[in-house]
Order: C-alpha cells, then structure tokens, then sequence
C-alpha cells in the first residue's frame, strides 16, 4: 500500500457502495469520477477490500471503456460516432478538434490535462446529429466551426477560473 | 406518502386526479435529451420567472389538497418530435409550440398564458399550412401511441401525475386481483414479444421462470441499448419511468422474484437520474418495499450503470456486468430463466417490453392482439434517424410498412437526394431497399427479408450513401466491441474489417466478396453469443442488395455514392482555373502542373487523393468526381 495515498475519499466509496465483489464496477465509476481516472494505488487497497485478487479488479477495470488508468482532462470531450451522427458527418468534426488540441488517436489527452479526447458509438441523441458532449453535457448539430469555438470558450473559461 | 392499503392507493389517485384537473392551463416542457440539449431548461426557468413576476400561480408539482393552482409547468418526456425542438405543448388545447427560444416566453405568457391565444408564428408549418395542434401534425397523425403514450403527455419526474393518469392501475389489479398464473397467462394470450430485439415470448419466459424450484428469483430490466442509432428506450425511462417499473412490478409478482434490476448504459445520465427519482418516489409511497399496499408481496429495484461495453446488452454478459465481473457472454444452455443473475433464474426483459405490460393487465389480452399484426400484435417504437427530415422516436403498430414510416411520418429524404435503403437493426440488423417499400414492420416480416426488428433503430440513408462504407462502419463497431472471448468473434470480425477497409481505400481484390461472405458464414454458425452471431448480418444484406457497388469499388476503383475518400477522383476544370500555380505549391505529391495564368493539369496516376489542393483554389477549379 501507497503511504502517500490518502485513502479517505477510497474508503467513503467504498463503504457507501457495500464491501462486496457486486459492486466493484459501481466502486470503480464512483472513484474514477472523483479523480477522472483510476489511479494505481486503489487496486491493491480496493481488492483487499472487497476480497478478490487484485487481478480481478485490474481485469474489470480494464474492459469496460469507460475507465480509465491514465489521468483524464479537466474537459472530456466524447464526438458522437454513431450511426446517425457518422451519416451527418462526425468525423470532420472529429479531426478539426484533433487538430486544434493537437491530439491523435493514441494521444487523448493535452499535456496541461485540460481536454481529452474520445468518440462514443451512439449517445442516443441522433435527433440532434452531430453530437458531441463536453462532461455529459450535449451540444445538439454541432459543426467543426462550432467545436473549434466551444473548445476556444472552453479553455477561456478554465483561465478565468484558475485566475 | 405511504401508501398502506389499496383504498388508500385509489384515494391518491383521485386526489391527485382532481388537483390536475384544477389547472386551467399546463404547459409541458419537453425534457428529453434532445430539447434539453436545444435549451429546454432556460424555458422553462424563464417561464417560471416570467410567471412568478405577474403573480400568477403556478404549480410545478401536484397538490395534495388542491387550491386549484392556474398554471402547471411540467418537465415532460421526449415528445419524439427532437427535430423541432425546443418543444412545448399546452393543455388542454393541445397546441404545440417548435424550436422555441428564451426570447420567445415573455410573449407566450402574455398572449398564450394570460389571454389563451395562439401564437402562429411558434406552430408546425407544412405546406398545408400551420398546424395549432400537436395531434393534427402529419408526425403524429399516423402514429397510435401505447407505449408512449405519457411520453409528452405528463410530467416525467412527478409520481404523483402518473398516480392522476391512472398510473399503478395495473399493478393493483394484477396484485389484487389476480395470480401469477393468471397474469403470465393474460400476457401470453396477448403474444407479447420481447421488443430488445429476438421477438420471444414474454409469457413463456416468465412461466419458465416461476417454474424453477430455486429461489431467490430475479428479475432484470435491460436498460443497455447499445445500438448506434437507437434510442427508443432512453425515452421511456426518461419520459415515462413509472410505467416501466410498474412493468416490472407485474412481472416480478407473477415469476416470483422479489429483487429488481435495472442496468443502464452509463451514456444516459438523465436516464439513470429519473429512475432513480422515480425509485425513491415509488418507495415513499409505499409500492416498493416490503409488504406493498398490505398484500404481503415485496419487492425492490436497484439501478446498474453500465460501463462503456456493447456486449454487455447480451443477457449473460448484463448479467457477468450486475455481479460485477467482466460483462462477456457464457455458453448457455443453462439458460438466464434458469440460471441468470448469481446463478438464479432469472427474467430478463427490455425496457419497451416492461412498459407494455400494464395496459396488457389493464386492458386485456383481446384489445391488446386487436392492435398490429397476428403473431406480432401490439406497437413498437422506432428511432428515426438519418438522412430524413422528420428525425425522432415514432411507435406505430406492428405490420405498418415501412414506406409509411419513412415518407407519411418521417417527411421523406432531407433535401434533394432520393431514397436508398434503411439500416434495421443496428449492427446486427440488416439493410431494406425501395423493394421493401410495402413490407409490413413486424418480427417475422424482418426475419424472412434477412433483417430483424432488433431494437427498433431505422437509420435512413439517401443515395449519396456507400453501402460498402456503411458495412464497414458496423463491422468496425461491432470489431471494437467484441469481447475478444470466442475466437470466430474476435478474430473473423478484424479480418472482415480488414477486407472491408481494402475496398474501401481501393486495395479491393477479386474474390474479396466471396471471402467477406465465407467468414461471415463461419462467424454466424460459431460464434459464442448473438452478437457475433449477427455480427456480419450488414455485410451479408449489404452484399445482397448492393453486389454491384462493391464489384464496381473492386474492379474499377471507383465508388458510385462519391463518398469514398480514397477512390475519389480530382481533375482541374480547365474553364475556371486561372493559373495561379496555389495548387501546385500546396500539392505534396507534384501532381499538378501547368504554366502561370495557363489553365494547369492534374496528374491522376501521381495524385494522392488528399484533397489539399481543393481548399486553396480561389475559383473552384478543383472537382472531385
């Protein structure tokens, strides 16, 4: 165990979702939304908790998309790809936002941890086609003017609230 | 309220009832994801400010003793009509107000609030003119609404308005009045068909449930519609949460199970917020918990969010998921009715089919098979999407064609491109062409053209559409979402991909289909689960109904729909190019050439196809074909 770590926050979690191996994945959303990823440290502490090897909770973490084990930006952006949005073009949109957080498919995230980058197969709002979301909140018919704008608002805003 | 017994369940209810009534005017906010992405929330706070400035009283939840509150301003489910949204709707005059903005609500209550007049410039027009009322719409005039009935209708979060329409009806007659045989027997006399996709037996499922002499029983609720384009059941727990629990109330009396489940895609965060509002409501009042209503039945439901995999909609895997191991699909028999959730048996149905239940008990088995079709009766909900001017969440009867769904209640093709073909299904469906016009909508229909209800996604494509290039889309959906467990899965989706992502970029080869279709072959007869099962069902009905456009990809490198990046064609029109040589200097490749102010050339054999030398052409002389 990390002596640094400060396990409080883990242990809150851990008791309000119950000590038990059922609910590891509703432990691991809740921690990951706490620290917008999973940092290493829980997984030894997390399997002596509910009794299972640490290779079982490594195993759960990494298949489900939705977690992740390196540190996520302040803004995560996820660009609809489903269906509908891909036949209204998605994927410019896509690119235009890749190349104005200067992002790849492999690198998702910007080195000052303020944007991260994902697709989503559907969000279930195709009425609205394109769709992208910014921490689950939609933006409806997005363009790639629009995106390079809401990212531009986006980063301002973070200034403003650091300054 | 704690509700102790059945009077004083029927005594809620006409409370409630009347203090609705009292209204004189209520106004419904549509609070689906897509008008709450459109600004719905500002509308309805603007409204309430606007209100409370003129000191008219208004009501934003159903008194218990009513004064008679004048206005009601109620957060309602997704009215289905996202393409128009922000929606408002007016009661009792049934009007219906579109793409309304903040700046729009201070005349709506000077005029329409306080002096009940219409305001025509906020109506639907078509070119029959302007519609007053939601109803009279060509949208919704062809839709018969069961399922979503409340949808629109009244407010989502407030159980106390579900209680005034008659909400929980159901589940007192079935608890009541009834037994769990005679439930599971009205419900299999209705044919009700599970509406995730496979169309079995709702009936039979819960009699073979109740039948197990293990215990406990489960009961399960799936909320994981993964499929790219659907969102039939996101609306109904977002719209209408109660119906689907009282749903699951009745089945969970009838098999015998006295826990609850309810697993939700993690990508529907309103979803999983009114649920668990409607939840805790249903608690307060005493219609879950232990001894319900004083009839000795309990009966709890939880909520699973899901975590971001596909598969996980297959029953064993939601059920791996709930246990809270990796969500990947077992080799069954034995089956979820015998052991599903920790081993037990276990019912497992979707969202749609839960929330068809209680006008089964209400209403009866014989009403219930006069709607749809004979082995299909009933309605079912489709997600328009797509290239088509009217997107949203439709509900028709089973049997109606698909050409009505798509150009009576889905407008036709968006602007001037024709029809092409209709994905069905989603990744694991099949596409329908302008030979499917007149095919009725309906299990069996589906199954016999090659493609499938599935959950009910329609995804309309125009003839600018590559069908090469929508199979691949779904092969790389369904190749990332592979569990990887069974090799035919893991490994005959990446090759099916690979072959698909050669055509597409022009490395296709002779024998290329012949290939795609003895995989798909091979994957469909020894896949683990049904989703590899029906992982290659869009290439197959792709290759069926457009052989031609993947030999023409093939043998001539060339795609028909023009919508291929890497087989499109750049030429310079002679006519418009100026000379400017832009094009030459951007050109990574050294393709164009020409002399200064002479009409240039572009070298086709040298051209990479990048598309660089478009955006800098002052005159457009730059044309892909």
């Amino acid at each position: 165990m990390n002596r640094e770590f400060d396990y409080s926050v883990v242990d809150g979690i851990i008791d309000g979702n119950g000590r038990k191996i059922s609910s590891v994945i509703s432990i691991l959303q809740d921690i990951q939304e706490h620290y917008r990823y999973l940092p290493r440290e829980i997984f030894p502490y997390l399997a002596d908790a509910v009794a299972v090897s640490e290779a079982r909770i490594y195993s759960v973490a990494t298949f489900y998309e939705n977690f992740s084990l390196e540190p996520k930006g302040l803004y995560v952006v996820k660009v609809c790809d489903g269906t509908a949005c891909h036949v209204r073009r998605s994927i410019p949109i896509l690119n235009r936002l890749r190349s104005d957080l200067g992002l790849s498919e492999r690198k998702v995230t910007t080195d000052d941890l303020l944007f991260t980058l994902e697709t989503v197969s559907c969000l279930g709002a195709c009425g609205l086609a394109p769709v992208l979301t910014v921490n689950d909140k939609v933006y409806p018919a997005v363009t790639p003017d629009k995106a390079s704008q809401l990212v531009k608002s986006l980063r301002e805003e973070a200034t403003h609230a650091a300054a | 309220m704690l509700l102790r017994n059945r009077e004083e369940l029927r005594k809620a209810r006409s409370v409630y009832a009347e203090s609705l009534e009292k209204q004189r005017l209520k106004i419904l906010v549509c609070a689906g994801t897509g008008c709450m992405a459109g600004g719905s929330p500002a509308i309805r706070d603007r409204l309430l400010a606007l209100l409370r400035e003129r000191n008219i009283a208004c009501a934003v939840t159903l008194e218990k003793e009513p004064h008679g509150a004048d206005v009601g301003i109620k957060q309602s489910g997704c009215h289905g009509f996202c393409e128009m949204g922000p929606l408002l709707r007016f009661e009792p005059q049934g009007w219906l107000y579109i793409r309304v903005t903040p700046d729009d609500c201070e005349e709506i209550v000077e005029k329409t609030v306080v002096n009940g007049e219409h305001i025509p410039r906020l109506a639907y027009r078509a070119d029959a003119g302007v519609f007053e009322r939601q109803d009279d719409i060509p949208f919704y005039r062809k839709q018969t609404r069961l399922v979503l009935e409340h949808c629109g209708q009244i407010d989502a979060t407030s159980i106390e308005e579900y209680l005034a329409v008659g909400g929980y009806s159901a589940f007192e007659k079935a608890l009541f009045e009834m037994s769990g045989d005679a439930i599971i027997d009205e419900v299999s006399r209705a044919a009700l068909r599970g509406r995730g996709g496979g169309g079995f037996p709702t009936g039979r499922k819960w009699m073979q449930v109740k039948r197990q002499k293990a215990t406990p029983k489960y009961l399960v609720c799936n909320g994981d519609e993964g499929d790219p384009g659907a969102f039939m059941d996101r609306s109904i727990m977002e719209g209408d949460p109660h119906r689907m629990l009282e749903g699951m109330m009745i089945a969970g009396f009838a098999a015998g199970a006295s826990e609850g489940y309810i697993y939700v895609r993690a990508e529907y965060p309103t979803a999983v917020q009114r649920l668990r509002v409607a939840i805790r409501q249903a608690c307060d009042f005493g219609l879950l918990g232990d001894n319900i209503l004083g009839s000795g039945f309990d009966f709890g439901i939880r909520i699973n969010r899901g975590a971001g995999a596909f598969v996980c909609g297959e029953g064993s895997a939601l059920t791996a998921s709930i246990e809270g191991k990796r969500g990947m699909p077992r080799v069954k028999p034995p089956r979820t009715v015998e052991q599903g959730l920790f081993a037990k048996p276990t019912v497992l149905n979707n969202v749609e089919t839960f929330a068809n239940v209680p006008q089964i008990i209400l209403r009866g088995s014989d009403w219930y098979t006069g709607i749809g079709t004979k082995n299909s009766p009933g309605t079912k909900a489709f997600a328009l999407t797509g290239n088509i001017v009217n997107t949203g969440l439709i509900e028709v009867p089973m049997g109606t064609t698909l050409g009505e769904v798509i150009f009576d209640i889905g407008g036709g093709i968006r602007g001037d491109a024709g029809f092409k073909a209709v994905q069905i299904g989603g990744p694991s469906g099949g596409c329908l062409t302008g030979e499917h016009l007149t095919l009725p909508l309906d299990f069996d229909s589906l199954k016999k053209v090659g493609a499938m209800v599935g959950s009910g996604g329609l995804v309309v494509m125009d003839d600018r559409t590559c069908m090469v290039e929508v199979a691949r889309f779904f092969m790389n959906f369904t190749q990332n979402e592979s569990c990887g467990k069974c090799v035919p899965c893991r490994e005959g989706t990446k090759r099916m991909l690979a072959v698909l992502e050669g055509i597409v970029s022009g490395n296709g080869r002779e024998g290329d289909i012949e290939l795609l279709l003895e995989l798909a072959d091979t994957v469909s007869a020894t896949a683990l689960c049904g989703l590899g099962k029906a992982a290659a069902s869009p290439v197959v009905s792709t290759v069926k109904y457009f052989r031609e456009e993947y030999e023409e990809h093939i043998r001539n490198k060339r795609c028909p729909a023009g919508t291929c990046q890497k087989l499109k064609r750049l030429r310079i029109d002679p006519a418009l190019c100026k000379g400017c040589s832009l094009c030459v200097k951007t050109c990574p490749a050294g393709a164009v050439t020409g002399e200064k102010k002479q009409p240039h050339t572009l070298n086709t054999d040298l051209c990479l196809r990048c598309g660089a030398c478009i955006p800098v052409c002052r005159f457009h002389a730059v044309v892909e074909e």
